[in-house]
């Protein structure tokens, strides 16, 4: 692979992996509110 | 009443709008378009259209969801009805219903396909015949007649499709919702093995002719010009539109189960971004790299070259595989596996919202409602089943597939924007918001993304024979427009078709008798889909008075 092709690899999946893993982890952690799903 | 069902967890809630999202595209189409359209260049204006036009939307597809749930309305018609005073606002919804119901009927036939190949994968099918030699005799595409019914196929969709119905009649928890758990988390585990085992073949490895890292490279490779043609922008905004599943209705329903103060921000945030994880890193990294490494590059451009993967995955693949020895049959297993998790998270999707508007219009327990669907849609997929070799196939995935998912798109851009208003509209969307929307968005939505689908739309009207750029060249030199076969209006005027005709030299049917007889049958299912909604409308109207 030419380094031109890695960087935007390495760059596209730093990008999207930052932000799947941030919003998800989000989704985990935030607090439940008492009308969340799972507190029916 | 479908009113009172809700997701179980927040988790559910996002791992089934992510299935929802991730569909055979993902893993088929992306790697492909990327490839022939600028390699890593093409990722600019991938992310540029995921940020202006795929992320807005799916704010406001899950804002109308949720605000139409508020007053009972679990599919697009209601939904619609209650953006704003127009009579007229509900046949949009029509839209979302006729999509989903006949992207169904297709769309669970190719998923047959794939559970189909986890079983002859796992049995070893591939090591005694060729998957090319396979594929058209299991299509029933070598028979003399084009009316000739594939029995083998026929199986596979209807297992297919009553495994759909199955989960569905469970309803949301207990059905759509498990099958996200179970499905999704195990594509990501498929995909993530494929990849590393792809990834990390050498020519030292048994059949290998060239690194897989030259598949890479050909994904990946930026090609400057290519941010420069107005071909790569249509390319990259079309793959974003499909991959995110927007402009069919499924979000919207599945949004509706949420109460009112419940976050849609974070949320389709989090399944917009886990699609594009699958899409981009993974879907990325397993087709292409596995196949030039048998193949070489030069095949599997050859193979890409109509921007699908989709030959390499079902024809060329499953015999790859061969060379991973004792390996072969879980490798098979394995990559039907994820495609068959992404297809069914998907066509669950398609049908919760047709069940949705039974139950809620027309009084149906979930169980008859989902019945409904699943006659619907074996009516309608043993259409694509039986004349598949005579493009009714085809002419279904254009028309519902890609056309209609651009009108309602546009349409509820515009409706969202400047009939309900951007007051109501910004406000319905950061209520009860987890993150801070930025406020740029919010202009996005009204001006930038109604342009970005409007173009979409246009370019997929009047699509050339190869690029843009040729093709206004064309125009200046007297040549006039290359309208290309593919377009809609190319379609519509059989362009590229001078023997156009029903019949062939010995009286049979051909081809363009199998193309406009399909076409009449999903305009008549749209006529009858909106008809439902006109006497559904009625009857409440009778309730009433």
């Amino acid at each position: 692979m030419t380094g031109s092709a890695w960087i935007m690899l390495l760059g596209t999946w730093a990008v999207i992996g930052f932000f799947t893993g941030k919003f998800f982890l989000r989704v985990l952690r935030s607090p439940v509110r008492s009308d969340e799903p799972g507190q029916q | 009443m479908s009113s009172r069902e809700r997701w179980g967890t927040r988790v559910g809630l996002v791992l089934a709008m992510a299935g929802n999202a991730v569909g055979l595209g993902n893993f088929l189409r992306f790697p492909a378009q990327a490839a022939q359209n600028g390699g890593g260049s093409f990722l600019i204006p991938y992310l540029v259209s995921f940020l202006l036009m795929g992320i807005p939307l799916l704010w406001v597809e899950w804002a109308i969801g949720r605000h139409g749930g508020q007053f009972g309305h679990h599919s697009a018609p209601g939904m619609f009805d209650r953006l704003g005073k127009y009579r007229w606002l509900k046949y949009v919804g029509v839209f979302g219903l006729f999509t989903n119901l006949t992207v169904a009927a297709y769309y669970c036939y190719i998923e047959s396909w794939t559970l189909s190949y986890v079983w002859h994968s796992a049995t070893g099918t591939f090591k005694d015949v060729a998957a090319g030699e396979f594929f058209p005799r299991y299509l029933g595409m070598q028979e003399d007649s084009v009316l000739a019914v594939p029995r083998e196929a026929v199986f596979w969709f209807l297992l297919t499709l009553g495994l759909n119905v199955w989960i569905l009649s469970h309803g949301l928890q207990k059905g759509i919702e498990i099958a996200a758990k179970i499905g999704m988390p195990l594509l990501l585990l498929f995909g993530a093995i494929l990849a590393i085992r792809g990834l990390t073949l050498g020519t030292h490895d048994p059949g290998v002719v060239q690194s897989p890292l030259e598949g890479l490279n050909f994904v990946w490779q930026p090609q400057p010009a290519g941010l420069l043609d107005p071909t790569t922008w249509l390319a990259a905004a079309g793959q974003i539109f499909f991959t995110l599943s927007v402009g069919m209705g499924s979000i919207h329903c599945y949004a509706a189960y949420l109460k009112r103060e419940q976050d849609i921000a974070l949320n389709a945030a989090s399944a917009g971004w886990m699609n594009e994880f699958v899409e981009v890193i993974l879907g990325g990294s397993i087709l292409i790299p596995i196949a030039t490494a048998y193949l070489g590059l030069q095949a599997v451009q050859a193979a890409t070259a109509g921007g699908s993967g989709f030959a390499l995955g079902f024809l060329a693949l499953p015999s790859l595989f061969n060379q991973w020895g004792w390996f072969a049959p879980f490798a098979g297993a394995l990559w039907f596996g994820l495609l068959f998790f992404a297809g069914i998270t998907s066509s669950l999707a398609m049908g919760q919202p047709i069940l949705a508007f039974l139950q809620d219009e027309f009084g149906y327990k979930r169980t008859r409602a989902a019945f409904t669907f699943g006659a619907a849609t074996l009516v309608l997929g043993f259409v694509c089943v039986w004349l598949y070799p005579g493009g009714s196939f085809d002419e279904f995935d254009f028309w519902s597939g890609t056309f209609s998912l651009v009108v309602f798109a546009l349409g509820e851009i515009i409706i969202f924007g400047w009939i309900f208003g951007m007051e109501r509209g910004w406000a319905e969307i950061t209520r009860g918001a987890d993150i801070q929307v930025p406020t740029l968005i919010r202009p996005v939505i009204k001006y930038v993304t109604p342009v970005f689908i409007l173009v979409v739309f246009v370019g997929a009207l009047i699509k050339p024979v190869g690029r843009w750029g040729a093709a206004v060249r064309s125009v200046f030199t007297g040549e006039g427009w290359p309208l290309a076969p593919d377009s809609v209006i190319g379609r519509v005027l059989h362009v590229g078709d001078p023997e156009y005709s029903w019949f062939d030299a010995q009286g049979n049917f051909t081809n363009d008798f199998v193309q406009d007889a399909t076409r009449g049958l999903l305009l008549l299912v749209f006529l009858g889909c909106a008809f439902l909604v006109w006497k559904a409308w009625r009857l409440k109207a009778r309730v009433i008075l």
